[in-house]
């Protein structure tokens, strides 16, 4: 795998179908991606779950906020495919709705950690010196906080609520994006064809633009991927706890937490959504290590 | 060795510092006036007044730091705002309970993912090797929170092995104190185990290729000396600093699980701090687990020195 | 055994096969080997990479790969006891104790990440028992015998801290601490610089000299052969193709493959010359000419070679493995 030719453009949004990659040697990211067969089968999966999150009001059997009482903690029966809760709320209903609220708290929190690691990560490696020293202390200060301890400790000032939970894990996970993006900026900035473009005076934010970035995102997306099983995990718990997403809007970890004092009764309610987090994070990550090894090893030269 | 020390030293005591102002400036986060927000529900003007004199709001910033960092300094980390207690006395009432299940779940982590990853390494490619690898992942991806619940649900609750609430001191009596933390630290411990296994499994591979491990072969140790002291000690650098990693992570677990196993640790101190908003008793909180990660990592690096001489002598 | 052995035999090798496991699925790396070492003997086992040569010495202690080579047939014995029919736990008495090996690569044979001393102290105490004072006294005094000076404060160094040709010395150490009466030293000075290859073939003939033990000198070169060896075995191809003493196999070669091997040889005073090179390559184990193995190489082969040749004997106490050895003139050392 270690042949490099002048690598094709990689079409991530191509669909599965698509023709054979370009590129004599080294067949095409997208190919290489579809052939490690974990990372296809969880991107497929995760495809599913995000579909059916976002078309849960057309598939969901019943409302969300639906209170069926007589029927409430009910085992998997015709009706409710995944029983009911404590108030008799179809679960898989829930589970659906819960999907959208924890999918998007994670891509969330992602987003804001690379909205601030990124540009900054580019800063320090580009520049250098003492930016790049005070922003990697910086960046070490934050790394000293467990995520889930700051983020509780940034919503005991803030208070609770999804959105500040999110913020708070945005500005916990920024330093690792941070360090990565740091990481890939300098390994391109020592590459001659940039210091020669430097030294012909083209400005920072073109060599940035065209020659940084597109070796830069590789890395980058590799971790987000990995830091959005992360952040799935941590703004469950957060729910769980009751400091993220506030009952009666439903997430997977606000399932979690309510299931828990049922599960002497009804022990499937804390199952399912178990199931659910456990799939999708275990899906990111395997999504994870697909584009580790579809991307990795290999400086592309960006198109002149 | 000593020169490593200092200057790791070096680099802990002003991290320290920092940290600490940056558990201090939290509060700048608070909205409003934060007198009028942490004084409680409802407050009336004394209560605020309160709080505000209590808290030195009216100082200047860097004054106001100054006056608690001294304190901090002293062992003095300040006073709740709704009890009589000193910070300080109340995070130190609870360490005990966390230190108990922060270190039984790194014993899980360190002894389950070492033996998981050295046996996979041993036999690449075989049913063992892919078990593992396997039980790695979903060890990655699944919940430690949930595992908890599943433990509890099948241990404690169909099977009354364990216990599933509470905690009993170490030393009241050891056999209880085992047995309550066992569940909790297992759930805590799975997901660091399974990081660990696949960093040893990684590195184990590679060394136990090493011509210095054929040569322990020719010398006629044992394969369990072989591979325990002679490969084991070359491969642990990487699973020394993923244990560290893990570590930190898995401090910040025990919030969940503390709560999960109604256990009187300090994650519980904090959850109950955040409802009441006792504001300094978090600040307390923050600054212990900080310095504990801080210490973590001083100790990891300083096992570099251990395992591997060059660092030392550099 | 096909060759009379000058004194009592120490190490006796007999029609030892050994298989890897290949693409190809096993494959014959070391085909039927016979040979032995006397004691007190320096006997060299030289050929290509690819010969066997490396695979035979290991095997004789049982160290070859798990799961990638097996020996499939043959004998091994030490003073008459057959190795290869010990338990793991019986071999383990015998590795670094009666037999000691050392190994090409003194930069990565020991272990960097524990004292020098300690490596070899383990060793003692492992076989001989003993404090751990003891065993480190053992080791500082072998250390002094292989000539590291200071070696009671260097005992204290690690690997890192020696240079080459002092870990290739320290692996001599190593290997002679439990006084093991035969010592497998496979390529030992193949990695150093050649004024240091010197000082260690002298320091392991005169080591061999001072314990009396057994040298089995495995090397692709024969002018290690010729500093230290009595006596030489050469293999081909997973065979033994020649075996006689050292005088005689450099003076009357019998098998072309030798005479290829001698006049590859640097001499002192040929430089400048283009040393000649024997065409073509060894055959992979999986590919293995039907005949004579050498014969596609070989410019005396005959249509008679395309019939596997025995080992003859072609004069006393010289082996051959040439259906031509008596016919041919073969240039020997110059």
């Amino acid at each position: 795998m270690t042949t490099t030719a002048p690598a094709a453009t990689p079409p991530p949004a191509a669909p599965p179908s698509s023709a054979p990659a370009p590129g004599p040697d080294r067949p095409g990211f997208w190919r290489r991606f579809r052939d490690n067969r974990p990372a296809f089968v969880a991107l497929v999966v995760l495809a599913v779950l995000v579909l059916a999150s976002l078309a849960a009001p057309l598939i969901a059997p019943y409302a969300p906020e639906a209170i069926d009482v007589p029927r409430r903690l009910s085992l998997s029966t015709p009706d409710h495919w995944l029983g009911t809760d404590s108030l008799g709320r179809d679960t898989f209903t829930r589970l659906l709705y819960a999907g959208r609220v924890s999918l998007m708290a994670a891509a969330l929190a992602v987003a804001i950690a690379t909205a601030v690691g990124v540009p900054l990560g580019l800063l320090a490696g580009y520049v250098g010196g003492k930016v790049d020293w005070l922003l990697g202390r910086a960046g070490d200060v934050l790394m000293t906080f467990p995520a889930i301890i700051l983020a509780i400790a940034i919503i005991a000032a803030t208070g609770p609520g999804l959105q500040n939970a999110m913020v708070a894990l945005g500005i916990v996970y920024a330093p690792r994006l941070f360090r990565v993006t740091r990481a890939a900026t300098l390994q391109v900035r020592a590459e001659t064809y940039v210091e020669a473009s430097i030294s012909i005076g083209t400005p920072a934010w073109k060599i940035i633009a065209r020659r940084v970035l597109p070796n830069v995102a590789s890395p980058v997306l590799v971790q987000v991927s990995v830091m959005l099983a992360a952040a799935l995990l941590a703004e469950a718990a957060l729910s769980l706890l009751g400091l993220g997403v506030v009952p009666p809007t439903a997430s997977w970890g606000v399932m979690l937490g309510s299931g828990f004092k049922e599960i002497r009764s009804t022990p499937l309610l804390v199952f399912w959504p178990g199931v659910a987090i456990a799939v999708a994070t275990l899906s990111f990550n395997l999504i994870g290590d697909g584009l580790r090894d579809a991307l990795g090893r290999r400086i592309r030269k960006a198109a002149p | 060795m000593l020169g490593l020390l200092a200057r790791r030293l070096a680099f802990t005591v002003p991290m320290l510092v920092v940290v600490s102002f940056c558990v201090f400036s939290l509060i700048v986060l608070v909205p409003g006036d934060p007198a009028v927000a942490l004084a409680g529900e409802n407050p009336d003007p004394e209560q605020i007044a309160a709080v505000r004199e209590r808290l030195g709001l009216d100082d200047p910033f860097l004054v106001q730091f100054w006056h608690w960092f001294s304190g901090v300094l002293q062992g003095d980390l300040g006073q709740s705002l709704f009890s009589s207690q000193s910070v300080a006395a109340a995070v130190f009432s609870r360490l005990p309970a966390t230190l108990s299940l922060a270190l039984l779940s790194l014993a899980v982590a360190l002894v389950l993912g070492v033996a998981v990853g050295v046996l996979a390494a041993m036999r690449p490619g075989t049913w063992i090797d892919r078990v593992a690898t396997f039980a790695a992942s979903l060890g990655v991806a699944v919940p430690y929170f949930w595992v908890g619940m599943i433990l509890v649900l099948l241990f404690a609750i169909n099977l009354t092995i364990f216990p599933a609430v509470g905690y009993v001191p170490l030393t009241e009596n050891p056999l209880q104190w085992f047995l309550h933390l066992f569940l909790p630290a297992t759930a805590l411990g799975l997901a660091p185990a399974a990081v660990i296994a696949r960093q040893t499994r990684a590195g184990m591979t590679g060394v136990l290729r090493e011509d210095y491990v054929r040569t322990a072969t020719a010398k006629g140790l044992p394969p369990a000396r072989v591979v325990g002291q002679h490969a084991l000690k070359n491969a642990a650098v990487p699973v020394v600093t993923a244990f560290g990693l893990e570590a930190s992570r898995l401090i910040g677990g025990t919030v969940v699980i503390e709560q999960l196993f109604a256990l009187p640790g300090l994650g519980n101190l904090a959850y109950t701090s955040v409802f009441a908003r006792d504001f300094p008793m978090v600040q307390g909180v923050l600054l212990v687990v900080a310095a504990l990660v801080l210490l973590i990592n001083l100790l990891v690096d300083l096992s570099y020195g251990y395992f591997n001489p060059r660092i030392r002598q550099s | 055994m096909s060759a009379p052995a000058t004194t009592s035999t120490l190490l006796g090798v007999s029609d030892l096969r050994v298989e890897f496991a290949t693409d190809h699925g096993w494959s014959t790396v070391v085909a039927g080997t016979t040979f032995s070492v006397g004691e007190h003997e320096i006997v060299g086992l030289v050929g290509e990479s690819g010969s066997g040569k490396t695979v035979t010495g290991l095997s004789v202690l049982g160290l070859l790969p798990r799961g990638v080579g097996r020996v499939a047939s043959g004998s091994v014995t030490l003073g008459g006891r057959d190795l290869l029919g010990l338990s793991e736990r019986e071999l383990r008495s015998v590795r670094g104790n009666e037999v000691a090996m050392v190994f090409q690569e003194p930069m990565t044979s020991l272990n960097p990440a524990f004292r020098i001393g300690d490596q070899i102290a383990e060793t003692v105490r492992l076989h001989r028992g003993g404090s751990r004072r003891a065993a480190r006294d053992r080791a500082v005094e072998v250390l002094d015998l292989v000539g590291i000076p200071h070696a009671r404060r260097r005992a204290d160094d690690y690997p890192h801290e020696f240079s080459g040709g002092m870990r290739q010395r320290a692996m001599i150490a190593m290997a002679v601490s439990c006084e093991p009466s035969l010592l497998i030293a496979d390529e030992p000075t193949t990695a150093l610089d050649v004024t240091i290859q010197a000082q260690v073939l002298e320091l392991l003939a005169s080591m061999q000299a001072e314990l009396g033990m057994s040298v089995l000198l495995v090397t692709h070169d024969l002018g290690v052969v010729a500093e230290v060896c009595e006596r030489v075995v050469v293999m081909y191809a997973g065979q033994v193709v020649e075996q006689a003493d050292v005088g005689e196999l450099f003076d009357h070669p019998r098998h072309p493959y030798t005479e290829g091997l001698l006049a590859a040889m640097p001499q002192l005073g040929s430089r400048g010359h283009r040393l000649p090179s024997i065409p073509g390559r060894t055959p992979e184990p999986w590919a293995m000419p039907p005949g004579c193995r050498f014969a596609p190489r070989c410019e005396y082969a005959l249509p008679a070679c395309e019939e596997p040749p025995p080992l003859l004997t072609t004069r006393p106490d010289h082996l051959s493995r040439c259906l031509r050895h008596d016919e041919l003139t073969l240039r020997g050392a110059r």
